[in-house]
């Protein structure tokens, strides 16, 4: 249990600070992330979830500043590795840092690989962009890496091109990449969404396994529920580019208290449950073009809006044991300037 | 790759045999035959002409007339040149060297042109460099090579003096001197940049759009993702894979090297087969020009299994085991 009981005296592994991220469309900026913050600690899980188009992917390629240059852009908050602001460096020394202490493996293993080399030059450009060894022991690593990601004739898929691989293959590979220089920190993409379900579960496992072995930490994006319970930490539920609530899985589970949350469990199928439809969510996300300026992001699919959610913007607030929600349903969620709305809100 | 290279050479023969009937018949519906072109009527006796006529086969039924130039033709006999009363195959040979360093030529200055301009543009597209080089590719692919060629000499050869306007060499360099090479070399320049420059266009449009379109994709994201300075990104990763697709340009370019230009070499009185082939029509050469025909037709056969073998080396993902 030590690894879902973080510790509290230690400089947190990363810290995201009111993390602020736009794209461009037609010469205007929109926020796709509006001040995030969350730490990560040593060793820890932790579960970025939401639906799709809530930016959780643009924040992880925030972080590694992986944005496509020229459209997206950082602009506010910071991002602190071990302490250091990593969200203004220059691209070369965020190269020395991407792929060594850092890296990231992505949702489409069937593209993410270059098809004209071969897997074995793939892996060791890793190695070689970071650490000063001969090529042939660079081989001998990366022979060895694929062994440890539980790919078979690890000697001759070296020499293989990754169109000679499966879906569940080429994301190990990718796997294999992004651990060779033994990073603090993985980002892990939905890593498991395009690949079919037996195969999931094995890369599910092998994540777990090195984070284990390697003593890493890693961010794991998902929109599987099920696969935040079975191996994080701790949770950040997003939507329209905001934490709406943060907690530990435990605690998460078993006491959502942000009306997405909520929804979103409910939409998991349940073995125990025979129902024809599934639950889900009315309506869809805001586009980052039309998104509302005042109140809670949420308020036009929630079950539970008031009339104040329109106009009063929630903000994290705690509600529990290591857990925050931003909902008005919430005291602690409501703003300092606001909270007299709330009491005549109350009493009428 | 040997068995598929075989069966691919076999695949030929057919083509070669439907396009030999094409030639023959397009020599044969041309007016006139070799002896009109040869022999004054004023001053032989037609009588004689006739004679010779019939002596030449020219008389037989076109398909007996096709069958003795095929049959020849497949035993390496191409006839004789009617204007150098030597064997068609040795003219041809003859001019080859030239038309060879021609194309080398021009092909090299295409290359480096094209592949310095398509990786800036592809690396940074709508900018104003960009745009200059799109300007001056698209000024370039316009202007016809007999216009640029006339330009040409009339500026670098004759005002600036700084390349001969015509020949392959100076004819009073020793052959096989190291003079003799540099001369050739200095005789080529001219024609090969305006044969380069015309082709140039192409090549880099069709780079930068590649590069463009590849650095997009989900893999430049991963060699970023490995720490890759971005430098190696586009001049490794992405660059790569922008080969592909200019290999289809390389089969074309492979005939053209030995086809030679026509008009260029003309205009700069460049001893080549393009040359060679424009007098072989005007003096109804037949036998040379037939030869050329095939010859160049082979080549584009040839050329296509080139590149067609080289898209296995340089796309695994089409290699063949």
């Amino acid at each position: 249990m030590s690894a879902k009981n973080p510790l509290h005296n230690q400089t947190p592994l990363l810290q995201v600070e009111n993390l602020q991220t736009g794209f461009k469309i037609d010469g205007d900026f929109y926020n796709a992330v509006e001040g995030v913050s969350f730490e990560v600690k040593r060793k820890q899980i932790v579960g970025v979830v939401g639906e799709s188009g809530c930016g959780k992917s643009v924040m992880s390629l925030s972080i590694m500043q992986l944005l496509p240059p020229g459209i997206g852009k950082i602009r506010g908050g910071e991002v602190k590795f071990e302490g250091q602001n990593i969200s203004e460096l220059s691209d070369k020394k965020m190269n020395s840092i991407r792929g060594k202490d850092i890296s990231m493996i992505f949702q489409e293993p069937m593209t993410s690989l270059n098809p004209v080399f071969t897997i074995g030059y793939q892996i060791e450009e890793v190695i070689l962009n970071h650490e000063k060894i001969s090529k042939k022991e660079a081989r001998l690593r990366s022979v060895s890496l694929l062994k440890s990601v539980g790919i078979p004739r690890a000697d001759k898929i070296v020499e293989e091109y990754p169109h000679q691989l499966s879906g569940g293959m080429r994301q190990r590979v990718m796997i294999a990449m992004a651990i060779a220089c033994q990073p603090k920190l993985l980002i892990a993409d939905e890593p498991t969404t395009a690949l079919d379900v037996t195969v999931q579960a094995q890369i599910l496992d092998l994540l777990k396994g090195i984070q284990e072995a390697n003593d890493m930490a890693i961010i794991l994006i998902t929109h599987d529920l099920g696969v935040v319970a079975e191996i994080c930490d701790e949770v950040l539920v997003m939507y329209a580019g905001k934490i709406v609530e943060r907690a530990t899985v435990d605690e998460l589970f078993n006491n959502p208290k942000h009306p997405y949350t909520d929804l979103l469990m409910k939409a998991i199928p349940r073995m125990d449950q025979d129902v024809e439809v599934l639950a889900t969510i009315d309506g869809l996300v805001p586009s980052v073009m039309n998104m509302p300026e005042v109140g809670c992001r949420f308020s036009n699919r929630c079950p539970a809006a008031m009339p104040s959610c329109m106009t009063v913007t929630p903000r994290l607030g705690e509600v529990g044991d290591n857990h925050v929600a931003a909902c008005l349903l919430y005291e602690n969620s409501w703003p300092a300037d606001a909270k007299s709305q709330r009491e005549g809100a109350s009493m009428a | 790759m040997l068995k598929y290279s075989i069966r691919r050479l076999l695949g030929m023969i057919p083509m070669l045999i439907l396009i030999s009937i094409v030639v023959f018949s397009l020599a044969k519906l041309m007016p006139g035959d070799s002896l009109s072109g040869e022999i004054d009527p004023n001053n032989t006796n037609p009588e004689y002409i006739a004679e010779m006529r019939e002596k030449l086969g020219y008389n037989d039924p076109l398909p007996v007339q096709y069958f003795n130039w095929i049959t020849g033709f497949v035993q390496g006999d191409f006839g004789k040149s009617t204007k150098y009363k030597r064997p068609a195959f040795d003219v041809i040979m003859e001019k080859v060297p030239n038309t060879l360093f021609l194309g080398i030529m021009s092909l090299i200055i295409t290359y480096i042109l094209a592949f310095m301009m398509g990786m800036y543009s592809g690396r940074k597209p709508y900018t104003l460099g960009d745009n200059a080089i799109a300007g001056i590719n698209y000024i370039m692919l316009a202007i016809p090579s007999f216009v640029a060629a006339v330009f040409a000499i009339y500026f670098f050869a004759f005002n600036l003096n700084w390349f001969p306007f015509g020949g392959s060499v100076d004819i009073l360099v020793e052959t096989g001197s190291a003079e003799y090479y540099l001369s050739r070399l200095h005789h080529v320049l001219l024609p090969a940049l305006v044969l380069g420059a015309m082709s140039t266009a192409s090549y880099t449009q069709f780079l930068r759009n590649d590069i463009i379109e590849n650095s997009r994709k989900d893999f430049v994201r991963t060699a970023r993702a490995k720490g890759t300075p971005i430098k190696k990104i586009y001049n490794v990763h992405i660059l790569r894979n922008s080969i592909i697709p200019l290999v289809t340009f390389l089969g074309f370019d492979f005939a053209a090297l030995i086809g030679g230009a026509i008009i260029t070499e003309t205009i700069f009185t460049y001893p080549g087969i393009g040359m060679l082939f424009l007098d072989s029509v005007t003096n109804r050469d037949y036998p040379t020009l037939m030869a050329l025909t095939m010859l160049l037709s082979f080549l584009t056969l040839a050329g296509n299994l080139i590149a067609d073998l080289l898209y296995g080396i340089v796309d695994p993902r089409i290699r063949l085991e």
